[in-house]
């Protein structure tokens, strides 16, 4: 059963995994806390421990962060968006899963989950935070996000059957703009059996796990720094200092290129690459940690993951490269998430632990 | 410059002392006084301004600036605010997130009487999510004196942007209560981010009373001076608000007594960009001042436990101080120097080495190495072993340093002001640091830079620069922020812009654009 003494360090994990973007979890965490408050706690099952015929369907924010500031979520149009995908599938939902385990998306399906009265599926198709519909392992599998839906607060419903999760993404952003850019969606309609063969396994565990071992960081526990590198498989790069911070808007993303500068004294620098969340960072010119691999900023002092909007000139910040989930590496993922799909013309680096 | 005299008076309310200045028209002293902090801070206040007034000619005296902080503490020890009722504009948006949800529950049950979120409010694009319910306002207002509310606040989606309807539920909240009743508009208050801005507008209506008290009590202070000038209250960027206005919106007080602090010291060592390390006992507070205002901090800002969207100064605090406590453990375990983070604070001048006492502290360190002068005596420090004190030293340094670097916003050089009974400890030469400035008149600085304020006016709106240029956009809102500045009491003429930003909307297609503006000028 998750309940609302599990929130802290699911949220203080889901930031980490927000990669520097991901949306701020501050909200999405108020919003759980009420919906665990009102309607009990939520029950967590695994995939594999449904009918395998049983339907999932996942929830999530979609607009822009700075709206939904203003706009806060009722939690209906999550609730609205599952129901409405669900008539138009003609079958109910035996559960309700996050689609994307990294930032505020993590969040909002416990919450719809609990005034649901639905468990939550341990699992999620990114295990990070990504920009677009159609970066999950899902498309690696070859499932389709459609038939999608989009809801808003009011009642305001539509439901898209689409052709390639490419077309998915730019639907849902098209009407999304028309209904306030602060709405839900609920897209990959899966049964069990699928989410228990394609999908990342056991993310909100992982989230949560992550989430305490940083905690004891932060706590300063003696030792809990190399645990949570070690539980976590990952690895410190870099511990340097925020000397040129160069943020631009291109077709609506907030692209910047971040310069740390070695902390030690030495000439070495770090060079970050940012589109919504860490792409790729340059040791000294040479790129150690790609995309899909997280590239996390952890304050030097407080050790809270700092996400770009954050992020300012003289921040001491610790670079650490976590892996993303196994579950990515397999046929497509370079073409989908790797850093060609950014953009960038730089190979694939294995995260060396 | 002005040609003729005139003079200012400064008062600053802190938690141990209250200082008042009086200004020439070149910004000189003409006198200052400290007196101690009164349980009743109004008694400090007619204190103050009776020491400071003795041979000045009260007859050149045009205006009294205040600084002070009843309206932090009364939040701070959760007495004497108002109770209120909490009216929110949003629904069927913002559901999800009770009105005070994430408040501490002792202040959440003193302040919060009764809530509701009622239809209303608008959309990014002004369009409404919902006509204002005003069937539920006015039930709203009927309920709300029921539950013991003082005041009510009221806050609408988007409303910094469309405030049509928190304007409308204020006239039916007069129909309803009487044009009398308290209330606060949240678009008045807070920038965009509906829960932080709500936070600030109730934590606003809940300090009318208080702010009210002080505010008769300065002015009455002053009228008991045959003083009938200008009343202003200094707000946490620095900049004034007339007397009227700070009744009204107490919660932008909050937190100007660095503000006032910085700018003083700024001031009175006549440069406009600098990093200002104030040093104390325990502690060394870093802030930095670019064109003359202290640079805002990013972080959402806590007061007594609720989260706003103020826009406090940004400051780095280090437990580095003149009574920060030395330990030798290199003979023990060779674990080497252990310096603070604990410090005997103010009993440095009873306790340390210098003067006789028992406990190592930074400042016999600093007299050792005649960093410190016209305290303790040397002669009692010159035994200590020189490796510690080049040691000693070298940390303060790094930390000082550190400090420095950590403010700056860029690479370029800037001159450091070193202020507070602890400034000693820091170093003629800092990397990174142009110059290091020591202000004589320090000891009065919060005063001085409540004397010095100017009036200002603020914009927060979301522009789309695809509808109109850029550079239209940015005019308008400059427009907006000069006429606000000019409605706080600025001199049309001499207003200067000190901040743009721009912050672009993510997802956004057709150039969205959050736009920030200040606009900050003398008084009239």
């Amino acid at each position: 059963m998750l309940t609302a003494d599990d929130i802290e360090a699911l949220c203080l994990g889901a930031t980490l995994l927000g990669t520097g973007g991901g949306g701020d979890p501050y909200i999405a965490k108020l919003v759980a806390y009420q919906a665990l408050e009102t309607y009990g706690p939520v029950e967590v099952v695994s995939a594999r421990d449904l009918p395998s015929d049983a339907l999932v369907l996942t929830t999530a924010v979609i607009g822009a962060p700075t709206v939904i500031l203003e706009k806060i979520p009722a939690g209906t149009e999550f609730v609205a968006s599952v129901r409405s995908l669900a008539s138009y599938l003609g079958k109910a939902p035996t559960a309700i899963m996050p689609i994307e385990v990294g930032g505020c998306n993590t969040l909002f399906p416990i919450a719809t989950a609990a005034e649901m009265g639905l468990p939550i599926v341990n699992a999620d198709s990114m295990r990070r935070a990504f920009p677009q519909i159609e970066m999950t392992v899902f498309t690696l599998a070859g499932l389709p996000a459609g038939p999608l839906s989009v809801a808003d607060e009011k009642g305001n419903q539509c439901v898209f059957e689409t052709t390639s999760n490419q077309v998915a993404e730019t639907l849902a952003r098209t009407a999304v703009i028309q209904l306030g850019l602060a709405n839900a969606i609920s897209c990959y309609p899966l049964t069990a059996g699928q989410v228990a063969e394609h999908g990342i396994q056991d993310s909100l565990t992982y989230c949560t796990e992550v989430g305490h071992l940083l905690q004891a960081v932060k706590d300063g526990q003696v030792g809990a720094w190399e645990r949570f590198l070690g539980e976590s498989g990952s690895r410190a790069f870099f511990t340097g200092k925020v000397v040129d911070l160069d943020r631009r808007t291109t077709d609506g993303f907030a692209r910047s290129t971040v310069i740390l500068e070695d902390l030690h004294g030495s000439d070495s620098t770090m060079r970050i690459e940012v589109q919504n969340e860490n792409l790729i960072a340059f040791y000294d010119g040479q790129p150690v940690i790609t995309t899909p691999n997280l590239i996390c900023l952890l304050d030097c002092e407080s050790f809270d993951p700092i996400t770009t909007e954050a992020l300012a000139y003289g921040n001491r910040v610790i670079v650490i490269g976590m892996p993303c989930a196994p579950e990515w590496h397999q046929d497509g993922m370079l073409e989908l998430v790797g850093p060609s799909a950014f953009g960038y013309d730089i190979d694939f680096v294995e995260l060396s632990v | 410059m002005s040609n003729f005299p005139e003079f200012r008076i400064g008062i600053d309310v802190g938690g141990t002392n209250t200082d008042a200045v009086v200004i020439d028209a070149d910004g000189g002293v003409v006198r200052a006084v400290k007196v101690a902090t009164t349980p009743e801070p109004i008694e400090g206040i007619r204190e103050s301004l009776e020491k400071v007034l003795r041979e000045v000619d009260k007859g050149l005296v045009r205006k009294a600036m205040l600084g002070t902080t009843h309206p932090t503490n009364a939040i701070i020890q959760r007495r004497d605010l108002d109770r209120v009722g909490v009216l929110r504009l949003a629904a069927p948006s913002s559901l999800g997130v009770r009105p005070g949800a994430a408040w501490p529950d002792d202040i959440r049950e003193v302040v919060i009487g009764a809530s509701a979120i009622v239809q209303g409010g608008n959309e990014y694009t002004g369009a409404v999510i919902a006509p204002l319910d005003e069937d539920a306002v006015r039930r709203f207002a009927a309920e709300a004196p029921a539950h013991g509310c003082q005041a009510i606040a009221v806050s609408a989606a988007f409303s910094p942007a469309t405030s049509e309807h928190e304007l409308r539920a204020l006239e039916i909240l007069y129909q309803e209560l009487g044009d009398g009743f308290p209330v606060s508009l949240s678009h008045q208050v807070g920038s965009l981010g509906l829960l932080e801005r709500e936070n600030a507008t109730i934590l606003n209506a809940a300090l009318l009373s208080v702010a009210s008290r002080v505010i008769s009590g300065f002015e009455d202070a002053l009228a008991g001076h045959d003083l009938a000038i200008d009343a202003y209250l200094t707000q946490n960027d620095g900049t004034l608000l007339t007397a009227v206005e700070a009744g009204r919106f107490p919660v932008l007080t909050l937190g100007s007594g660095p503000t006032n602090s910085m700018r003083g010291a700024c001031a009175l060592a006549g440069v406009d960009d600098a990093i200002v390390i104030d040093v104390g006992g325990t502690s060394a507070d870093a802030g930095i001042l670019v064109d003359g205002f202290p640079r805002e901090s990013t972080a959402a800002v806590e007061v007594g436990g609720v989260r706003t969207n103020f826009r406090m100064p940004d400051l780095l605090s280090i437990g580095l101080g003149g009574g920060t406590v030395v330990r030798d453990a290199r003979a023990g375990n060779g674990a080497g120097l252990a310096i603070g983070p604990d410090s005997v604070g103010y009993a440095v001048a009873t306790e340390a080495v210098c003067v006789g006492g028992g406990t190592l502290t930074l400042s016999d360190v600093s007299l050792a190495a005649g960093r410190l002068q016209d305290f303790g005596d040397p002669n009692l420090v010159a035994s200590i072993d020189a490796q510690l004190v080049g040691d000693a030293l070298a940390w303060v340094d790094e930390q000082v340093s550190i400090m420095s670097d950590r403010m700056k916003s860029s690479r370029i050089e800037l001159p450091l002001l070193a202020v507070g009974g602890g400034a000693h400890l820091i170093a003629e030469q800092v990397p990174g640091v142009s110059e290091v400035y020591r202000p004589e008149s320090y000891a009065v600085a919060n005063a001085y830079g409540a004397g010095i304020a100017e009036a200002s006016g603020t914009v927060d709106r979301v522009y789309s620069y695809d509808v109109s240029s850029r550079e239209h956009c940015l005019d308008d809102a400059r427009d907006l922020a000069a006429n606000a500045a000019v409605r706080a009491g600025a001199d049309p003429d001499r207003i200067r812009i000190t901040t743009i930003t721009e912050v672009p909307m993510t997802y956004v297609p057709g150039g969205g654009c959050r736009v920030m503006v200040k606009a900050v000028g003398p008084l009239a």
